[in-house]
């Protein structure tokens, strides 16, 4: 009888706990839905119709003039591939220099301003949001007041030839300053925002590690690339994905102030892209294009992870 | 022996020379960051002519205040400005209560494939909107969306972002909070309004300025979804102004100034929230 009734309120009990979990579920999916049916419409349903795409031959037409391309969309792409004629190389080659002098430039600006704001006492939050204010400030006004700074008789060019550096040309019109003038936008706008996250990485130092440093005779150089800089391994890390994948979508600097020009000798990935997909409105190689970015991120991200486990130092 | 005085006296000259320099680098710094909206100020209230004269000056002859007149009467500003406005205030509002209730569910709260879909948000993120805004444009343009504010304000309500940072900021929150609340018999939407969502306020405002400033400086979304100049947010709208008026470079840079002023007001005031969240999320939208 006792066993009995004991069995009988446990599976009521695990009766009513399932009632209750699928209640619960229940609850949990109208919190999702408002979030999730935007989701999957305008994000989750693109991504996988993305891939899809890179095998279709279409030029924006009817559903019905949709062919099925195989890997026509990448032999069109990677026909004689290299990195002087070939679009997809040409773009390519300007990313990779693009992201090559981005990412540590901005590395080290980002640090120095992080290193510079830690030891101030006065005014530190002035600084702060001084050095922070190019990363939000509106981007189509920022790039336009660089062209015009860049210009052949504007205040860089000026300020150059105090120096006995003579530039004699717009740098956005001349073939090989162009893309430096994409750099140090580009350098200029992000400094103040990987500095935050610097700024938080320098918190994270233990005084411990200094006092022993000083106990030991170090000079501030010394601590620098003793202490700080392997301490701050975690946020160079992450800092550097971050800005690698930046680099590699930019696109709106390219396309506000060169426009890929003068020649190709600026275009990138995300530009050729834009191209393809809305002048020339060739959706599969658009698409075709935006899987080789993808592949890219993915694989910086996957290389990326893997080196942590080596280089990084979590203490 | 040195006694601490003369300890400090020797140490102190040192000391002061290193601070001056610091205070000097930090300024010279500032100056670099704040160039171009100076030489922005300054251009804009010169003549055309004077813009790029040699040598340049930093003040102009006389201070033409009405180029900040003349561009509201060349270029329908007012418009770029209310269209942006409609986009960033709606975009800001429709993620923060979507963004807000789905993190709840992902973290206070048990179900079937929770982590299995919570893995698909996350990985979404790591997908650029580039490589997949092409199928996106033509599905938006089959629904009838293309070349209106809508295209924009769904393409950025939902972002997966927003669940990201409000989930990881939810599960700081002690579940102890949560479970005597429900103890003491509120629903989940009611532990939801009444406690953690005042709880998550400092996230919340940190996804207000991340959304808002992101949409206001959105400049590839507008550039391939408007075309006509009624629907143009200022971005893009500032865009048309500099391919029209090429060569009016003081009118260029009055109306990149004013572009400017509505986020910068915004960041002002809620700057702290946007930098805390910066440091601990560490990710952009």
């Amino acid at each position: 009888m006792l066993n009995a009734t004991g069995l009988g309120g446990n599976a009521n009990r695990r009766y009513r706990a399932g009632k209750l979990e699928k209640r619960n579920t229940l609850i949990a999916y109208t919190f999702l839905a408002p979030n999730f049916i935007g989701f999957f419409i305008f994000t989750l349903i693109p991504v996988a119709f993305s891939i899809a795409l890179a095998f279709l031959n279409w030029n924006g037409g009817a559903l019905n003039t949709i062919t099925f391309a195989g890997l026509e969309n990448f032999a069109t792409l990677l026909k004689r591939f290299n990195f002087t004629r070939n679009e997809l190389g040409v773009t390519l080659k300007n990313t990779a220099f693009f992201t090559l002098f981005t990412v540590p430039l901005s590395i080290a600006c980002a640090l120095l301003l992080a290193l510079a704001l830690n030891r101030a006492v006065c005014g530190a939050k002035v600084f702060r949001t001084i050095f922070f204010f190019p990363y939000i400030a509106s981007l189509v006004a920022v790039c336009v007041c660089w062209s015009f700074m860049l210009m052949k008789l504007g205040p860089v060019n000026q300020m150059l030839e105090l120096v006995g550096i003579s530039v004699g040309k717009s740098w956005t019109q001349s073939r090989e300053y162009a893309i430096w003038a994409l750099i140090i936008v580009s350098v200029w706008r992000n400094a103040g925002y990987y500095m935050v996250m610097y700024l938080a990485g320098l918190q994270g130092v233990p005084a411990e590690l200094y006092e022993a440093a000083t106990v030991d005779g170090a000079n501030g150089w010394h601590k620098f690339w003793k202490v700080t800089f392997p301490m701050l391994t975690p946020t160079t890390f992450f800092v550097s994905i971050m800005m690698t994948i930046y680099c590699f979508k930019i696109f709106d600097v390219v396309q506000i102030m060169t426009e890929g020009g003068p020649g190709r000798s600026t275009k990138m990935l995300v530009n050729y892209i834009y191209q393809l997909a809305f002048i020339d409105i060739k959706y599969g190689q658009a698409s075709a294009v935006a899987m080789a970015l993808f592949a890219i991120v993915l694989i910086i991200t996957l290389a990326q992870f893997r080196i942590e486990k080596k280089w990084v130092n979590y203490m | 022996m040195t006694t601490w005085a003369q300890r400090r006296k020797r140490a102190y000259p040192g000391k002061a020379i290193g601070k001056a320099a610091l205070y000097a680098a930090l300024i010279g710094l500032s100056c670099v960051a704040l160039l171009p909206f100076l030489w922005m100020l300054s251009s804009s209230l010169k003549l055309d002519n004077e813009v790029f004269q040699y040598p340049m000056r930093w003040t102009p002859k006389t201070f033409h205040w009405d180029n900040y007149l003349l561009i509201w009467q060349r270029v329908p500003l007012t418009t770029y400005f209310r269209n942006t406005a409609i986009v960033a205030v709606a975009v800001t509002f429709a993620q923060i209560l979507s963004s807000s209730f789905a993190a709840y569910a992902f973290a206070k709260m048990r179900f079937k494939g929770r982590d299995a879909l919570f893995m698909a948000y996350i990985a979404t993120i790591a997908v650029p909107w580039q490589v997949y805004m092409v199928p996106q444009f033509i599905m938006m343009r089959r629904m009838g969306l293309y070349d209106t504010l809508w295209a924009l304000i769904v393409l950025q309500s939902f972002s997966a972002f927003g669940v990201f940072l409000m989930r990881q900021f939810y599960l700081g929150i002690p579940n102890d909070l949560n479970e005597a609340a429900r103890i003491d018999g509120l629903s989940e939407y009611g532990v939801w309004a009444r406690i953690i969502l005042p709880l998550a306020a400092p996230a919340i405002a940190a996804l207000v300025i991340f959304t808002f400033v992101n949409t206001w400086n959105d400049y590839m979304g507008p550039l391939i979804y408007l075309t006509k100049d009624q629907n143009k947010t200022i971005q893009v709208g500032l865009r048309r102004f500099i391919q029209q008026y090429t060569s009016d470079y003081h009118l260029i840079m009055a109306a990149s100034l004013v572009s400017l002023l509505p986020v910068g007001a915004v960041f002002l005031f809620l700057q702290r929230y946007f930098i805390e969240g910066i440091a601990t999320t560490g990710i952009k939208g």
